[in-house]
């Protein structure tokens, strides 16, 4: 099925299920333990073998020597895969460093063996044995070193983005910001670390993991071992949080297949901890300029913002550019996007990659840029906020965009007119209080996405697809599509999810997944809906299928009449969506209070406003926004993969140093979606939300700290030794 | 995590005899830092000897004090009730500390010998004195944020992280051992901790076999009492600096400081300024700090801590 034309009135406007919150259907086994992560799926495979990952010690250079003699004798060890004895491994489109590239070192903890035992405990002490000897090389680790000399990203939009004539226009303009800001290098740091249960039979390879993208993996894996993609089975059924860090093929999946071929047994494997954070992605660094100038009705004029940031390859840096030309609609615009090369670990996808540190600034800089104007940062929101069209090259129309109304319902549902536009005038005894507020845009793409839906002989529904549900409750909307277009109660519906014997989806990545993956399953279910019509002589297409009947005119039938039918469907996303900036938006704000004495910043409640089109289970994308929002606060308050430049390693490495959020750091988060329908982006008029709630509540922090203290900080995290000296003199 | 024997003392002297009796063994009660370093092979005992069945669990009235057996956990410490009513600031300060899990599994005398939380020493790929002695350090010079600013030394700059050691500090705990000879001793807790110096492997003055079996806390020194924990997020952190503070009506009192140190930072001269306020005391206590250019917020820091406990003293 193509969608071809904006979405007219379907089935979807009366739903009764689609659009409701709804509990996950996968939450009592999630709660009971019997939804089985990657790791715990023993009976997969019988006589699964463990398996331990060995890092490299240093950043850049080579391996001269490795002894295994040691760890080979240990007890219980059934094999050794090194680096030193075999070939590297090949790459993919999708990876930018080595997962297992032989003797040559291009980041700290790259794979460099993995040990194979009887035991887990058995697998980890041999690895203690192995000594391994490198020579050191050069490495380039500091971003603000190179960043001056990096070129272009590319010479193509988005990196390189020019309207107007900025230069003059910022030169005439009466009001004026011109600050830099900086972001640094965050962790994905999800709950579950990378995991992989590996099974060879014959030349065919299985293996249970954490993915987000089967399909992809699939074909990743498949280049990378440089076998057919159609021996390959991937299953990901249940992901414990990938924010991006899941998107491709890792480590874990290379070396549990090497190993598992090694010993001619399954084996299974967790990253360790320790490893995760210079093993795997992360979000690279950015430095980044804003300029902005602005007439005294503060109408922007002239709009630049500019970004540094670094990789491995010397590519895909982190764009932080992205969300500018969108939210904002400058006549004279300048963006431009540079990436350096760094040694350090690959950077890569982490949720609204660009997005979310390009807010961090942007938005800053607009409340600066309010600040400097005397206007209310809400007002001069509303007065940029893009209307119509979107200006540039091309011209894009935009799909449906009520910004404005969710600054208008955020301020009044947050009470912003208590806020005192001179900044540190709120005092409660020792504490500082403040308020900010940021918009917030996050595109909302599409993939084309398949499944396959089943009627049985009892008339249930099972849908089966690639898709996966990374937290974020995708077995929950999949099964509400389904149950809305079979006129079937939701308890009527099987899900399966995650694996690659079923029809290709979107997956789960660039908030792409919720919209693109019911519209497959809605396909799917037409198709269904034709083929029970044919079975039992009506026109499926013009039939109602509620309460379990289908029926037309005068006839009706129990769907279990047909007898057990299956049908495929895919959505294709048709080209008119290419003339139209199909976006998501939000309103965000932020209380926090300073402790006058300390500096330390508490937040005491968010309020995130959101335009995403229907909602397809508010419960559950709420959920998703509220989550981000915690991201977010992480960020902007205490995340920061520190780099130790003279080894070329993030140094703070684990869950103690690398401080995300506790519940004592997020009181209170509400969220309001509007309610909306963009009938640009799929049948359901549904688009995704879990990127957008990353996607400027730092910056409302952020604005909300200024606000509190008069203290304006432009270098994330906002810790507290960057301010003490200038919070309130102290007896 | 190496290979290692493991044994279940009878007694403290038993627990005492068998670890001077072994060349690479080590007590174990609650487990909660050791068992971690274990895995990341930061400790490699060759033989465990678990003291946690030695009944040694058991808060007594001693004295005009307070004896606390030395298996007695974080969680029953903090709550008990003499302890919140005579000790408040050693019921704040282990509040402050790790999470409910871990409390009730951490016990007072391993409290006390909790290992620094330095990032390189946590990193076996990485130089580290403690660690690995002889081996250089990778914090002097390297992320060293959250270290130590005072009583370090070219060889260490780790600190002690702990928050309960912080508040028995300002009460003049003793500790007290057995040794494995049999004969007992009470070490006050300011000469408890070791500075670095050449040696910042060893850290505390127990000889080989010693085993605490009991803290000691002194008369209750009464006032109002205090823990400042600061740090980046709102729980479940090391403190950048902490503030244990007996504040009397009368403006003077006793004050230690956390996450500074190889040891809770206390300074009796210090304490004298009081009642001169938190700048004069903190520039007494840390007339001698050697921060690094990551770490030396820590001082000022001290200093706004010192002056909200003041401040609050005062309300």
């Amino acid at each position: 099925m193509k969608f071809e034309e904006p979405a007219g009135q379907n089935l979807f406007d009366r739903a009764k299920i689609v659009g409701k919150s709804t509990p996950r259907i996968d939450g009592p086994l999630k709660v009971s333990g019997r939804a089985p992560y990657a790791y715990e799926r023993h009976d997969v495979a019988p006589n699964q073998a463990y398996g331990w990952i060995v890092g490299s010690a240093i950043a850049k250079g080579r391996i001269t020597a490795m002894n295994l003699a040691d760890a080979r004798r240990a007890p219980g060890v059934l094999g050794i895969v090194a680096a030193t004895e075999h070939k590297p491994v090949g790459t993919s489109r999708f990876n930018h460093a080595p997962l297992f590239g032989g003797t040559e070192i291009a980041h700290y903890h790259q794979a460099i063996a993995v040990v194979v035992a009887e035991t887990f405990e058995q697998a980890r002490a041999a690895a203690g044995l192995i000594r391994t000897e490198y020579a050191d090389g050069e490495g380039s680790f500091d971003l603000a070193k190179v960043a001056p000399g990096a070129p272009l990203a590319s010479e193509k939009l988005p990196d390189y983005n020019r309207l107007g004539d900025f230069q003059a226009a910022f030169a005439s303009a009466p009001v004026t910001v011109d600050q830099r800001y900086t972001t640094p290098d965050e962790a994905h740091a999800m709950m579950e670390p990378f995991a992989t249960i590996a099974a060879w039979e014959g030349d065919a390879l299985t293996i249970w993991t954490s993915n987000q993208m089967v399909a992809w993996s699939k074909r990743a894996l498949a280049s990378i071992l440089g076998m057919p993609a159609d021996k390959i089975r991937v299953d990901s059924p249940y992901v414990g949080g990938g924010f991006g860090g899941k998107l491709f093929i890792r480590a874990d999946a290379v070396m549990a297949a090497l190993a598992a071929k090694a010993v001619n047994r399954p084996v299974k494997l967790a990253m360790q901890r320790p490893l995760m954070f210079n093993n795997s992605t992360h979000r690279p660094a950015t430095i980044q300029r804003v300029r902005l100038g602005a007439g005294r009705d503060g109408r922007i004029t002239a709009i630049a913002h500019e970004n540094w940031s670094g990789n491995i390859t010397g590519e895909d840096g982190e764009n932080a550019t992205l969300q500018t030309p969108k939210l904002y609609t400058g006549a004279n615009r300048l963006l431009e996007n540079r990436t350096a090369q760094l040694d350090l670990p690959e950077g890569n996808a982490m949720r609204a990659p660009g997005e979310a540190p390009g807010h961090m600034a942007l938005e800053v800089a607009m409340d600066e840029l309010a600040e400097a104007l005397g206007m209310d940062p809400v007002e001069l929101r509303i007065v940029n906020d893009a209307k119509g069209n979107l200006p540039g090259e091309p011209e894009m129309k935009i799909s449906d965009r009520n910004l404005e109304r969710c600054l208008r319902t955020g301020a009044e549902r947050f009470g912003w007119s208590a806020r005192k536009a001179a900044p540190a005038q709120m005092r409660e005894g020792r504490k500082l209080v403040g308020l900010g507020v940021a918009a917030g845009y996050r595109a909302a793409p599409t993939q084309k996405s398949a499944a396959r839906v089943s009627l049985g002989a009892d008339g249930t529904i099972a849908v089966e697809t690639d898709m996966t549900d990374i937290g974020t409750g995708s077995y929950t909307i999949i099964a509400q599509t389904a149950a809305e277009a079979m006129g079937v109660p939701l308890n009527r519906v099987r899900v399966d999810l995650g694996d690659s014997l079923s029809p290709v989806s979107a997956g789960s990545g660039g908030q792409w997944g919720a919209a693109s993956s019911t519209a497959g399953v809605y396909a799917a279910c037409v198709n269904l809906r034709r083929m029970i019509g044919e079975k039992l002589g009506f026109d499926g297409d013009a039939a109602t299928f509620a309460n379990g009947h289908a029926t037309l005119g005068e006839q009706s039938h129990a769907l279990s009449d047909a007898g057990a039918l299956s049908a495929t469907g895919e959505m294709e996303f048709g080209a008119f969506q290419k003339e139209y900036d199909i976006g998501t938006y939000a309103a965000h704000f932020a209380e926090v209070a300073v402790d006058a004495y300390t500096g330390e910043t508490s937040i005491r409640r968010m309020l995130s406003v959101c335009d995403a089109g229907r909602i397809i289970n508010p419960l559950s994308a709420r959920s998703q926004v509220i989550g981000a929002m915690v991201m977010a606060a992480g960020a902007t308050l205490t995340e920061d993969l520190h780099v130790d430049k003279r080894f070329g390693y993030f140094a703070n490495h684990d869950l103690a140093s690398y401080e995300v959020p506790v519940h004592a750091d997020i009181p209170s988060q509400e969220c309001i979606f509007l309610d909306t329908l963009d009938p640009m982006i799929s049948p359901l008029k549904a688009k995704g939300v879990g990127e957008l709630g990353i996607c400027g509540p730092g910056a409302a922090i952020a604005n909300a700290v200024y606000n509190a203290t008069g203290i304006r900080m432009r270098d994330y995290p906002l810790t507290l030794d960057k301010y003490l000296d200038r919070l309130p003199a102290i007896a | 995590m190496r290979s290692f024997t493991y044994e279940r003392a009878a007694t403290p002297a038993d627990a005492a005899r068998a670890v001077a009796s072994h060349p690479n063994a080590k007590f174990i009660a609650g487990g909660t830092n050791l068992l971690d370093l274990m895995k990341l092979e930061i400790e490699t005992p060759a033989h465990l000897i678990d003291v946690g069945q030695l009944g040694l669990d058991r808060i007594e009235k001693a004295g005009d004090g307070i004896r606390i057996g030395t298996l007695v956990s974080n969680t029953a410490l903090s709550a008990h009730e003499r302890v919140r009513e005579d000790y408040p600031v050693l019921t704040r300060a282990i509040q402050a500390g790790a999470s409910g899990q871990l409390r009730n599994k951490a016990t007072t005398g391993g409290n006390l010998l909790q290992r620094t939380r330095c990032i390189y020493f946590y990193d076996t790929n990485m130089p580290c004195n403690k660690r690995a002695p002889g081996s250089g350090c990778a914090a002097i010079g390297g992320i060293s944020r959250q270290l130590g600013v005072i009583g370090t030394s070219d060889a260490c700059i780790a600190t002690y992280p702990g928050d309960m050691a912080v508040a028995m500090r300002v009460l003049d705990a003793a500790v007290e051992t057995i040794r494995p000879d049999g004969t007992m001793r009470s070490i006050p807790i300011a000469d408890f901790h070791r500075l670095w110096g050449d040696t910042p492997h060893i850290e505390t003055v127990l000889e080989p076999g010693e085993l605490i079996t009991h803290v000691y806390l002194p008369k209750p020194l009464g006032g109002k009492q205090f823990y400042a924990k600061v740090r980046d997020r709102r729980s479940y952190a090391f403190a950048l600096v902490s503030v244990a503070a007996v504040i009397q009506p009368d403006g003077t009192g006793w004050v230690a400081f956390g996450g500074v140190a190889p040891k809770p930072w206390r300074v009796p001269e210090a304490d004298a300024m009081l009642p001169h306020g938190a700048k004069a005391v903190v520039d007494r206590a840390f007339a001698d700090a050697r921060p690094t250019e990551d770490n030396a917020f820590k001082i000022p820091l001290a200093r706004r801590t010192l002056a909200g406990v003041l401040a609050d003293a005062k309300a």
